[in-house]
């Protein structure tokens, strides 16, 4: 299956893998960024979008409604987890926080269970994005086209927010040193639950907008985690930009070395991440110290 | 002081129990009675501590998170069904087993439940603790050959018969059997075997086929067997085989490689939710219906997760499906109960786990003990008896059962008479024809001590 139809499809395939990559992990390494915390919910919260755009969905047989409410209803799960639980954290340990994110997913993840059953759900794609696209080399399902301009028009709103607003200048810094932050008379706990709750909310947006291409399960979080913290590794903790970057270069990975042999293709992804690792400890666009 | 050390106290307690009676009983009785109470065999795994009691434990693991979470559910309300059969001495069990009276050997059965999320490591270490703290006499569990494999070998080495619940790996039964396991349905080798003929009748020779496969021994076995009889007896081509780990999120990358390879059918072995996915997805793809889908080995719901109109005029293998209910008396009577316990119609895997509890109450019944290795004889001696889908037997040299493989056709939704009514029975297959000799996987069971 060597040949360059195949290579230019596999390529195709790879950026819109990459986009939603770039999404989610986007939201994560903002949150550990700023506040230091590394959320093991993430790809609860990411499943929990899906799930919560299914119900709006339900009620409304709307697309736009349910990624509105999808999103909206993740973000507000994100602030109440911070208020209730992850500000008690910040000054404790890495592995504290790790544990009690954990530990939330885990919730999360039964209490979907519990309410929904194990078997799939589906959420379709709105009614101008379904059937298939003709590229010229191959057909590809139109929602996935579509679905690259939708991420990219999420993400340029979080740059916006992130570098051109006051609140996103408060991030960046508090990035950088929260303390002095704080000593300039920024209430940064507040800060950082705003924070939490757009870091949460590009998970469930990438949730619900995820929804039409897979059918939802409880346990669709978890093997997208894994792949968003190789993302976030690759390209530097707590980078926007390199979140971006390294979701791409994930989702390329994965796509074009399928081509080759589809058993290698998650394999490669790890074996990226190790080279990384040992050429830039920081990630490609992480720079040293943040941590 | 009492209280430190409870084990110590209790032991000394029994021991000295043990002792009194033996002196007494000694004294009392005539020489040439006690003597079968000296040939008692050692004690052996969990025997006979595991049954001294008025119950004994069975210990599932079954796959309640993760991508095979939907059909470990149901596989579990099919054990549960069957120990509460047991418990009551339901006409069903007593016609698969008909010694039982209620309870097996008069002894009331309890289920332990315990989550594997389809992973060999959690799996062992469930049983493990069951057999430690419960003194398990049988466990059971796995929607994944690789579980089957791992708790084959710990069933081994245990001492602790395995009731193997869904695997369709040639291993189980093949390179990777055992003398403390039993499997009751049907796998690779006979899927392929079954439904060969059915697909070469129905999209003619010299296909081109393209395979998506689950990266473990479930994936590679069936894959194998399905394309060596297409290959072999229908000039058959695999143009691409897609290998994908258990669990994948997205299947876009394979489909890519499908979409390109020129197929004319598409042989989905992916299992559980992983096959909702890469056949909802291979819609999306346009690769659906534009080649013709075949599933080698059915997945409980599939049919009703991605829907009846994806799965129209879908060959698959299977198990067992309801509407045997038609041909099959002992068929209908499980329906039946399961349908007004659980409010749906079984799927095969609930049928599975259900007959090997069935089985199991047969065999220690005719044993007359729980004692291992005289159960295993009972199993091994290969009586015909009925089940669900007709009469069957166990094979001794390979502890497979053999039983019919049934070929189903995927209705479409117009076709549907209720909304569980996916598919049409075409063909239920002899199961004895499709196996392969007992050794020609390599089994060699083990020991019985």
């Amino acid at each position: 299956m060597i040949n360059w139809v195949n290579f230019a499809s596999q390529a195709v395939n790879g950026l819109v893998l990459g986009a939603l990559l770039a999404l989610i992990s986007s939201g994560l390494t903002i949150i550990y960024g700023t506040l230091g915390v590394l959320n093991l919910a993430h790809g609860a919260l990411f499943m929990i979008g899906g799930y919560a755009g299914y119900v709006v969905y339900g009620f409304t047989e709307s697309y736009v409604a349910a990624v509105v409410g999808g999103a909206l209803f993740v973000m507000l799960v994100g602030i109440v987890m911070e208020r209730v639980i992850i500000r008690y954290f910040y000054a404790r340990p890495h592995e504290d926080q790790i544990l009690v994110t954990f530990g939330l997913g885990i919730v999360f993840v039964e209490v979907i269970r519990f309410f929904f059953g194990s078997l799939s759900k589906v959420v379709p794609g709105p009614s101008w994005a379904t059937g298939i696209t003709p590229l010229g080399f191959m057909v590809y399902p139109t929602y996935r086209l579509a679905l690259v301009a939708i991420v990219a028009v999420a993400l340029v709103v979080l740059f916006f927010v992130l570098y051109r607003t006051r609140l996103g200048m408060i991030v960046r810094a508090g990035i950088e040193d929260s303390t002095m932050v704080g000593a300039l008379g920024i209430n940064v706990y507040r800060v950082f639950m705003v924070v939490f709750g757009i870091g949460s909310m590009a998970a469930g947006f990438a949730g619900i907008v995820n929804a039409p291409v897979v059918s939802l399960t409880p346990d669709m979080g978890e093997a997208i985690l894994v792949q968003t913290f190789v993302v976030v590794v690759i390209g530097g903790v707590g980078s926007f930009p390199g979140a971006i970057l390294g979701g791409l270069i994930a989702g390329e990975i994965i796509s074009i070395t399928s081509m080759f042999d589809p058993g290698y293709s998650y394999v490669m992804l790890f074996v990226t991440m190790t080279v990384v690792l040992v050429l830039r400890p920081y990630g490609l666009l992480g720079t040293a110290g943040r941590e | 002081m009492t209280k430190r050390n409870p084990e110590a106290s209790r032991f000394t307690r029994r021991t000295a129990m043990q002792v009194g009676a033996g002196i007494v009983g000694g004294a009392m009785i005539p020489p040439g009675l006690s003597l079968p109470a000296f040939a008692a065999p050692a004690p052996l795994g969990t025997w006979p501590e595991g049954s001294a009691g008025s119950t004994v434990s069975i210990g599932a693991a079954v796959p309640r998170t993760g991508s095979y979470a939907a059909q470990g559910e149901d596989e579990l309300k099919g054990m549960e069904l069957a120990v509460q059969h047991i418990n009551e001495g339901h006409a069903l069990i007593k016609k698969i087993s008909p010694k039982t009276t209620k309870g097996v050997l008069g002894k009331q059965v309890k289920l332990l439940v315990a989550d594997s999320g389809a992973k060999p490591n959690n799996a062992v270490q469930a049983v493990q603790r069951f057999i430690a703290e419960n003194k398990i006499v049988l466990m059971t569990g796995s929607t994944s050959s690789a579980v089957a494999v791992a708790l084959n070998k710990f069933a081994e080495r245990e001492k602790v018969l395995y009731a193997v619940a869904i695997s369709g790996s040639n291993d189980t039964t093949g390179k990777d059997c055992a003398r403390y396991s039993f499997r009751q349905c049907f796998y690779g080798e006979t899927a392929a075997n079954a439904i060969g003929p059915v697909l070469l009748k129905a999209f003619g020779k010299g296909k081109k086929a393209a395979f998506m496969t689950p990266d473990y021994t479930y994936g590679h076995t069936v894959t194998k067997s399905v394309n060596d009889y297409l290959t072999a007896n229908g000039g058959w081509t695999m143009v691409t085989n897609q290998v994908s780990p258990l669990g994948a999120p997205d299947f876009s990358q394979y489909l890519t490689n499908i979409a390109n390879s020129g197929a004319d059918v598409l042989v989905n072995v992916n299992w559980g939710h992983d096959a909702v996915l890469s056949i909802q997805q291979a819609k999306q793809f346009g690769i659906l219906p534009k080649m013709k889908l075949v599933v080698p080995y059915q997945v409980p719901f599939l049919a009703k997760e991605v829907g009846a109109d994806i799965m129209q005029d879908v060959y698959a293998a299977t198990d067992f499906w309801w509407t045997l209910e038609d041909k099959y008396p002992l068929a209908k009577m499980f329906v039946e109960a399961f349908d007004k316990k659980y409010g749906y119609k079984p799927e095969w895997g609930a049928n599975n786990a259900y007959m090997q509890f069935a089985i199991w109450a047969r065999m220690v019944e005719s044993a007359g003990t729980f004692y291992p290795p005289d159960v295993i004889k009972a199993y091994e001696k290969g009586e015909k008896f009925d089940s669900t889908v007709g009469e069957v037997h166990f094979r001794g040299a390979d502890h497979q059962l053999v039983r019919p493989v049934v070929i189903v056709k995927g209705k479409g939704p117009k076709a549907m008479k209720n909304k569980e009514d996916f598919w049409e029975v075409v063909e239920v297959v002899p199961g004895e024809p499709l196996m392969q000799k007992p050794d020609a996987f390599g089994c060699s069971l083990g020991d019985y001590t």
